[in-house]
């Protein structure tokens, strides 16, 4: 599953960035700037709903008690983390041409931003406890707490956002030119197909690890040799 | 009474015991044995619902206690390697709120009672800050006198106890039997109760 | 033998805590002198220009108030499972999130009510007026509550962990983001003029939610982190 993955998201990789730094055409208002959309867009959607995911798995893993979804959460954490580590940044990217600013206090970016923290917060959590079960199940825990915040921080900011009627930049919402939304759209599905690639592959060799003192991975051990 | 079968507990990956069956009955006495590391403690600890068993069941009158909860609690009293008294607080106030704790309301007669009975007579009042080990020891299991709980889960019970102190156990352990209770204790020391034969358990 | 019905265990475990921390003065103290030393540093660094401090000064205060429950977060169960007491409490006969509010009411009184008593001289201090110093207090007074709570389930999750304190200010910090805004919210608007209400009746809702939901996480954290 995992080479397949990895190749398919590999390809939409190519065709993605081709259309969008050859085919789409350049923006009237943001000049050729705007092109940093085609990462940062694909980039944010997915960091908020891989962690909703993760916190699926993790609500699963705590209630029926299975192993395997226990680790799938803590397997996509590091991607979500680096999906919005790279949304911010590509964002700053984005930000300092178009708002002359690297960072504006704007309600989106700071909620990205308490999102990064979350992972980062589940991260240290199940890497601080050495018992794999007690920090499966903490940070699941954490991760469900998390994601019943999420919303109510997300208006939070956005209110207070509104209230201190700070920079708040809209994101213009022209019509896109038909390449602009294809390459979005395969840039998309290529983030899409490598945070599912790189999340197998990171749950393979966790199971691999955890249950490396069992009969099964022995024998595997045989046959690679 | 507490029946449990087919238990097998880990402590992370390590598996320390399986497919272990026993049942308790009222006036009897269960001595659980076996070398360091063997899962005394852990037994004794997923016999009190602190850990969960990955596989077995422990039943209470019948049931499982993960369904009991509260009502099994009720009815237990569990001593570990720690006093869980405060070194700030005094005997007196430490075994109120131990009570407390185990879910029973008793008063201050009936504590110094308990206390004069484990040998601290005089000490009721003092901080425990300045007892020895052993007589903390002696203030922890002074708490078993004032809960009538009817099973008695004991991790090492005797760490820190003099010679009389080891025999006042024996006969409270002998007592609690006589009124129908359950002891089911860990020790690395020798302890026998009169007439009472031990049933015992080796993990290995 | 009596039993001892909810509310004496209740009055019981709040009444223990009291006296374990009346015994451990120097504790509280420190949390307190940490908010004002913290509340005092601002003005140096910023500067003494009284109307930008005016306009600091709630989110100053609140901040501050964040960053000295974060301090004492690890005390309300460290000790406890230290000397074995949580394993008693584990067994209590019943409901552990009673006991758990318990322990959050008595940790809201060492911690939270002396910062709110502090806090209306560190308020003159920067000048606030009365009227906004009011509802700083009563913002205050709906919010360091919450901080507890969410604090609670923090520091039951890194239970016995080392680096605990700073871990559980990684994983609390980012839960207490909209008790910050709506709390220094409230006494901003005052300032500019806003409602008010609307801000402490959020402050207030959040505060009925975390009072249903966080003990009972908090005993299935400490249940967790226990075994």
């Amino acid at each position: 599953m995992v080479p397949w993955f990895a190749c398919s998201a590999a390809i939409m990789f190519v065709a993605g960035l081709y259309i969008s730094f050859f085919v789409a055409p350049t923006d009237i208002q943001q000049g050729e700037a705007y092109r940093i959309m085609f990462i940062h867009v694909p980039a944010s959607i997915l960091s908020m709903f891989i962690y909703l995911v993760m916190a699926g798995y993790a609500a699963l893993g705590l209630i029926f008690n299975t192993r395997l979804s226990s680790m799938m959460a803590s397997a996509l954490a590091p991607t979500g983390a680096l999906l919005a580590f790279l949304s911010l940044w590509t964002g700053a990217l984005w930000g300092k041409p178009m708002w002359g600013a690297w960072w504006v206090w704007d309600a989106r970016l700071t909620s990205e931003l308490i999102l990064l923290f979350l992972y980062l917060g589940f991260i240290a959590l199940h890497a601080s406890i050495d018992d794999p079960r007690r920090a499966d199940r903490a940070s699941a825990l954490l991760a469900i707490i998390g994601s019943v915040n999420v919303p109510i921080i997300y208006f939070s900011v956005q209110w207070w956002n509104t209230l201190h009627q700070g920079a708040s930049v809209k994101l213009t919402g022209t019509s896109m030119h038909v390449a602009m939304q294809q390459g979005m759209y395969t840039m998309m599905l290529a983030v899409w197909l490598y945070a599912i690639a790189v999340s197998l592959l990171r749950v393979r060799s966790i199971i691999l690890e955890r249950e490396s003192k069992t009969q099964w991975v022995s024998e595997l051990m045989e046959i690679k040799r | 009474m507490l029946e449990i079968s087919n238990l097998a507990c880990s402590r992370g990956d390590h598996l320390l015991f399986s497919d272990l069956n026993f049942s308790l009955s009222a006036g009897e006495l269960l001595q659980v044995q076996g070398a360091n590391g063997s899962g005394k403690t852990s037994l004794l600890r997923t016999l009190c619902g602190f850990m969960m068993p990955v596989a077995g069941e422990i039943c209470w009158r019948g049931q499982n206690i993960r369904e009991l909860g509260d009502q099994f609690y009720a009815e237990m009293i569990y001593l570990g390697h720690l006093n869980a008294i405060k070194d700030e607080l005094n005997a007196l106030e430490n075994l109120r709120i131990g009570a407390g704790l185990a879910g029973c309301k008793v008063d201050d007669k009936q504590v110094i009672a308990a206390l004069r009975r484990m040998g601290l007579r005089g000490r009721e009042t003092l901080s425990v800050k300045v007892l020895s080990q052993g007589q903390r020891r002696r203030v922890a299991l002074a708490r078993l006198l004032l809960c009538n709980a009817s099973l008695w889960i004991l991790d090492e019970p005797l760490t820190a106890l003099d010679v009389g102190a080891v025999e006042l156990m024996q006969d409270l352990i002998g007592e609690h039997l006589v009124n129908n209770g359950m002891v089911i204790y860990t020790t690395h020391q020798p302890l026998e109760v009169v007439g009472v034969a031990t049933r015992r358990l080796t993990l290995s | 033998m009596n039993k001892l019905s909810l509310i004496g265990l209740l009055s019981l475990v709040i009444r223990r805590d009291l006296v374990l921390a009346m015994r451990r003065r120097a504790d509280v103290l420190t949390t307190l002198i940490f908010f004002i030393i913290v509340v005092s540093l601002f003005p140096l660094g910023v500067g003494p220009e009284m109307d930008m401090l005016r306009k600091m000064a709630p989110g100053v205060i609140w901040v501050a108030a964040l960053l000295a429950s974060m301090l004492s977060l690890g005390r309300m169960f460290s000790a406890d499972h230290l000397d074995g007491t949580l394993e008693q409490m584990m067994l209590v006969p019943q409901s552990l999130s009673v006991l758990v509010l318990a322990k959050i009411l008595a940790h809201w009184m060492v911690s939270g009510l002396p910062l709110v008593i502090m806090a209306p001289v560190l308020g003159l201090q920067f000048d606030m007026t009365t009227q906004a110093i009011g509802v700083l207090i009563v913002a205050l007074l709906l919010g360091t509550p919450i901080l507890s709570m969410v604090g609670a389930v923090g520091a039951a999750l890194t239970l016995g962990l080392r680096g605990g304190g700073a871990l559980v200010s990684l994983l609390v910090l980012p839960l207490c983001i909209p008790v910050l805004i709506f709390g220094a919210g409230a006494a901003e608007a005052v300032v500019s003029g806003t409602s008010v209400s609307s801000h402490l009746s959020l402050l207030g809702a959040l505060l009925v939610m975390a009072l249903i939901f966080t003990p009972w996480v908090t005993a299935l954290a400490l249940r967790i982190s226990m075994e």
